[in-house]
């Protein structure tokens, strides 16, 4: 069933798989268990919020009415866009097509830049509006206690989560420059598949931070 | 072990792109209705499923094997053991008047 020695070795086979397939397979379970790493990392930032939320849930809502749901929802659907490229690199690695990686590779690329670009500028608004916790935290008009926890927890999620982006725009610039020297096959697409899987969960965390954060204004709980 | 072999058509692609994009949307209206202390049941529960969508078909999970599969559940089910015990904890503190909320 598991045989080489009827094909020839292919070169980037190590010496310790079986064949190519074992070797991708290999390399994807490797990422996933990566990967739950990184649910656990942000898990634990979630459960904060979790805690912090139930505490305070007024301050929850009012203070999540001052984020901006438009550029929210805007770059939600940049890293989606960003994803479908992303899945489309991987096919075109696994098909041979060099073109078709090289586009969608850049085209990710450009998504995940927009991305932060508007995360700038929404960090900005916050910086005017006296929204970053500490002593210069004093929106007007005032926001109830408990408000300073909810963007203090909102700046590092979305802070860690934007400097995952900006590790996943450096990782997808290595495997353009490999992509571009025309190093993967439809034998031999690891590298991007991997990358792949990364790009992908960075997209997920975003799909909890945008409604966990951005989206408690509309209903204020009772008890105002 | 010929699984890893398997090409998605765009076609598949783009709808589930086009899927992740309707619910999108969708967050974004459930959130101005009230359902009440339902409301972020309802985010989560659209926030969850379009995370099955990019795990199964953009992260390709689906053709992976069964091993890899297992491993990524019990990412998730470690996780809503941390969320479990962690908010029985938090929330029952109130009952029996100890310290913290």
């Amino acid at each position: 069933m598991i045989g080489h020695s009827e094909h020839e070795h292919h070169p980037k086979l190590q010496h310790h798989f079986y064949s190519m397939e074992q070797q991708l397979e290999a390399s994807i379970l490797g990422m996933w268990v990566f990967l739950v790493t990184e649910v656990m990392f942000f898990g634990g930032l979630f459960m904060a919020y979790l805690v912090y939320r139930t505490a305070y849930p007024t301050a929850w809502a009012k203070s999540s009415e001052e984020l901006n749901v438009y550029m929210g929802a805007l770059n939600t659907a940049v890293l989606i866009c960003s994803s479908l490229t992303m899945a489309l690199a991987v096919r075109a690695a696994q098909v041979g097509s060099r073109r078709g990686q090289i586009v969608n590779l850049i085209l990710t690329i450009i998504f995940g830049s927009t991305f932060l670009v508007v995360k700038y500028f929404e960090y900005a608004q916050k910086f005017e509006h006296h929204l970053v916790p500490g002593p210069h935290f004093g929106p007007s008009p005032p926001l109830p206690y408990g408000s300073q926890i909810f963007f203090a927890l909102y700046f590092i999620m979305t802070g860690i989560h934007a400097l995952h982006m900006v590790a996943g725009i450096v990782l997808m610039s290595v495997i353009l420059v490999m992509a571009w020297r025309g190093r993967f096959s439809p034998a031999y697409y690891g590298p991007v598949e991997i990358s792949g899987l990364y790009w992908h969960f960075v997209d997920i965390v975003w799909i909890f931070l945008f409604p966990l954060l951005y989206l408690l204004g509309f209903n204020q709980p009772p008890l105002g | 072990m010929s699984t890893a072999h398997v090409i998605t058509p765009v076609r598949t692609y783009v709808t589930v792109f086009a899927l992740l994009l309707v619910c999108t949307g969708l967050t974004v209206f459930v959130a101005k209705q009230d359902f009440g202390f339902l409301n972020t049941a309802v985010a989560l529960t659209i926030a969850c499923f379009k995370a099955t969508l990019v795990i199964w078909f953009f992260m390709a999970v689906r053709y992976n094997t069964p091993l890899t599969k297992v491993v990524v559940v019990s990412g998730f089910a470690w996780l809503l053991i941390l969320f479990g015990l962690g908010m029985s904890d938090y929330l029952s503190r109130p009952w029996i008047g100890v310290l913290g909320r």
